[in-house]
């Protein structure tokens, strides 16, 4: 409907005039109306903001200093690196809450999604005690292997992971609950091994959906802030990622925070693009 | 039952047992229970009849392994097939709705099999050429399923369950899934490619027709038990249950006989021509059946009933009566001598049949 359509439409409903045959489309109520408009202002007010007082003159100089470039390189790996991490072991974990039975299924699923609500800083301070140079874990590994995570690169990976991991776990496994399992019992009746029918004809089939999980992992993983900053730390170069390195220069150098903001405006920008011409078109 | 086994030419006989399938499944569900014994020879097809919730396809599964047995046991070509893990059995199976895995080419749905039986990539892509040109389906090779019309589905189906030579090829209400007229067509088809296959299949249906066109024998099964088997002849011929004679369209009655006279339980008498003795079952067809208004005056009184008519339906360029009163019975007339008699529910009739037209054999 264009504008120029609602306007005669409302004004019809003002007068009560006649309808050409159509079906009336009854009007949005007030009530919902208001509220629904000042939601979408809320949430892009933000956002415009963010673009009014970017400062623009300046923006290429502090996109090419040194600093800014760490942190963006710092985030892309370490996001990227936590989603192959969920994806290698969150995928295994979906699957075996969708297909198979076992005592506890329940408690289990619940514990897995607890990271989502879960303050992330709470999740930093866990991971220290678990994976912590003295932590119940970390203490071994640091004996045995002398690896230490935290305060590393590999520890804002760690952390990033507990954080996206159940983002991809839950969509995995609602997608694998939406596929038809009789595929995979079909692929058992032609001689495949579970694993063989898991491989070669649920993953295909659960693609989409394992994509779409990465992409959400990926995003949370990107904008984590509290578990990193608890558990690796703020090292420039080594642990500061974007969201840290926007946090510490809104302290001294505002305009600096303004421009690396823009930078992950554009990269989440990006990704909801590419998400909504591959996956979302269809809903 | 007796039953001649032939052994299959070419095939040695290993060691104790039988060639082809020798079953019997147990499976408790709940509180459902089905209980069926299943004995087809190699080449031989039979069909599993039945309506729904009868535990069909619970059988088909169960011989797949993909339901486990609570009992009995299941013999294949003399080896126990239920001791074998679902993927290692001899088994291929053509699923209701086909199952092709969508994201997979008509050619690798086919070679999906003989590839996880070991063949390499190249190997199983000849064997699965060569099915689908069998199936007549060459040029459609590199079709995904959603691109295949119902039949050629049906086909490709097939195919992918014959491509790792099963021992044993299950179908699952192979026809359910195509329109009328397709189903003709695949139906025909299919009968070829079944007498052509020479070990033992076993196919699952609710349609009379599909279940006498392609099996050479037929096992009926009512709530999880084998109610009649016997070639499809034999089961048109002599239903032994209300569902089956209402499958084949016959009125059947179960009675005592003595001579010409069979003696129903509810009271009501009917003549025959085959002089029996002991319990028996008569049937004959609605078509047989001939209604008066009024008591017809001269007539033997000979299987003549008076009935009221609880229902009318069209049944083809029929219509069908369903009558109550002294013997429950369908009757099939005419439109024009539906409206002539006056037929409309309530009505009284009378009913008759020559004992020429019914059939009477020992329960």
């Amino acid at each position: 409907m264009t504008g120029a359509d609602t306007s005669r439409a409302a004004a019809d409903t003002l007068t009560g005039g006649p309808r050409s045959g159509r079906v009336r489309r009854p009007g949005v109520p007030l009530p919902l109306m208001l509220p629904a408009l000042v939601g979408l202002a809320f949430l892009l007010l933000p956002l415009v903001a963010l673009l009014a007082r970017a400062p623009w003159r300046t923006l290429p100089d502090q996109l090419t200093s040194t600093a800014v470039w760490q942190a963006l390189q710092l985030s892309l790996v370490s996001a990227t690196a936590a989603t192959a991490v969920s994806l290698v072991l969150g995928v295994p974990l979906a699957w075996l809450l969708a297909r198979t039975e076992f005592p506890g299924r329940g408690l289990v699923r619940a514990l897995v999604t607890l990271p989502l609500v879960l303050p992330p800083v709470v999740g930093g301070v866990a991971l220290l005690l678990a994976l912590g140079r003295n932590g119940i874990v970390g203490q071994w590994l640091d004996a045995w292997f002398g690896i230490t995570l935290p305060f590393t690169t590999a520890g804002v990976v760690v952390a990033e992971a507990f954080v996206a991991m159940p983002f991809l776990v839950i969509s995995v496994e609602g997608t694998l609950r939406a596929a038809d399992p009789r595929y995979e019992e079909a692929a058992t009746t032609l001689g495949a091994s579970r694993f063989t029918a898991f491989r070669r004809v649920t993953l295909p089939l659960i693609a989409p959906g394992v994509a779409a999980g990465s992409v959400l992992a990926w995003a949370r993983a990107l904008g984590e802030f509290g578990a990193t900053i608890t558990f690796a730390g703020n090292f420039p170069g080594r642990t500061q990622t974007m969201p840290l390195a926007v946090y510490l220069a809104l302290q001294n150098d505002p305009a600096a925070a303004i421009a690396l903001s823009l930078v992950l405006l554009a990269v989440s920008i990006t990704v909801l693009a590419g998400l909504r011409d591959r996956w979302m078109t269809a809903s | 039952m007796t039953h001649i086994h032939q052994t299959a030419p070419g095939s040695t006989p290993t060691g104790v047992g039988c060639e082809g399938l020798d079953a019997r499944l147990v499976v408790q569900r709940g509180s459902f229970r089905l209980d069926v014994a299943l004995t087809v020879a190699p080449g031989e097809v039979v069909a599993l009849l039945g309506p729904n919730g009868a535990g069909k396809t619970t059988a088909l599964r169960a011989l797949a392994g993909l339901v486990p047995v609570s009992g009995g046991g299941v013999r294949l070509d003399g080896a126990a097939l239920d001791r074998i893990p679902p993927e290692s059995r001899p088994v291929g199976v053509v699923f209701q709705d086909y199952l092709l895995f969508p994201h997979l080419s008509a050619l690798d749905n086919v070679a999906f099999g003989p590839r996880c039986h070991g063949a390499s990539k190249a190997r199983a892509r000849e064997i699965a050429a060569g099915w689908l040109d069998r199936m007549g389906l060459a040029d459609h090779a590199g079709t995904k399923p959603r691109r295949l019309s119902g039949g050629q589905a049906q086909r490709v189906a097939l195919a992918r369950a014959l491509a790792t030579r099963p021992r044993l090829l299950l179908l699952d209400e192979p026809l359910a899934a195509l329109d009328a007229r397709t189903r003709l067509e695949v139906r025909a088809e299919l009968r070829r490619h079944l007498a052509e296959f020479e070990a033992v299949a076993v196919l699952v249906t609710h349609d009379p027709l599909d279940a006498m066109v392609l099996a050479d024998r037929l096992v009926v099964v009512e709530s999880g038990l084998v109610v009649q088997e016997g070639t499809p002849s034999e089961i048109a011929r002599r239903p032994r249950t209300d569902y089956i004679a209402q499958l084949v369209g016959l009125n059947l009655y179960r009675g005592t006989a003595g001579g010409h006279t069979v003696r129903l339980e509810a009271g009501p008498v009917i003549t025959t021509t085959e002089e029996l003795s002991g319990p028996v079952f008569v049937a004959f067809p609605p078509g047989a059946v001939t209604l008066f208004r009024d008591r017809p005056s001269g007539a033997s009184a000979r299987n003549l009933w008076r009935c009221e008519v609880a229902g009318l339906e069209t049944h083809g360029d029929q219509i069908r009566a369903d009558l109550t009163g002294e013997l429950t019975l369908a009757a099939d007339l005419t439109a024009v001598a539906a409206a002539e008699l006056g037929l409309q529910p309530g009505a009284t009739v009378w009913a008759t049949v020559k004992a020429t037209q019914t059939h009477a054999y020992p329960a």
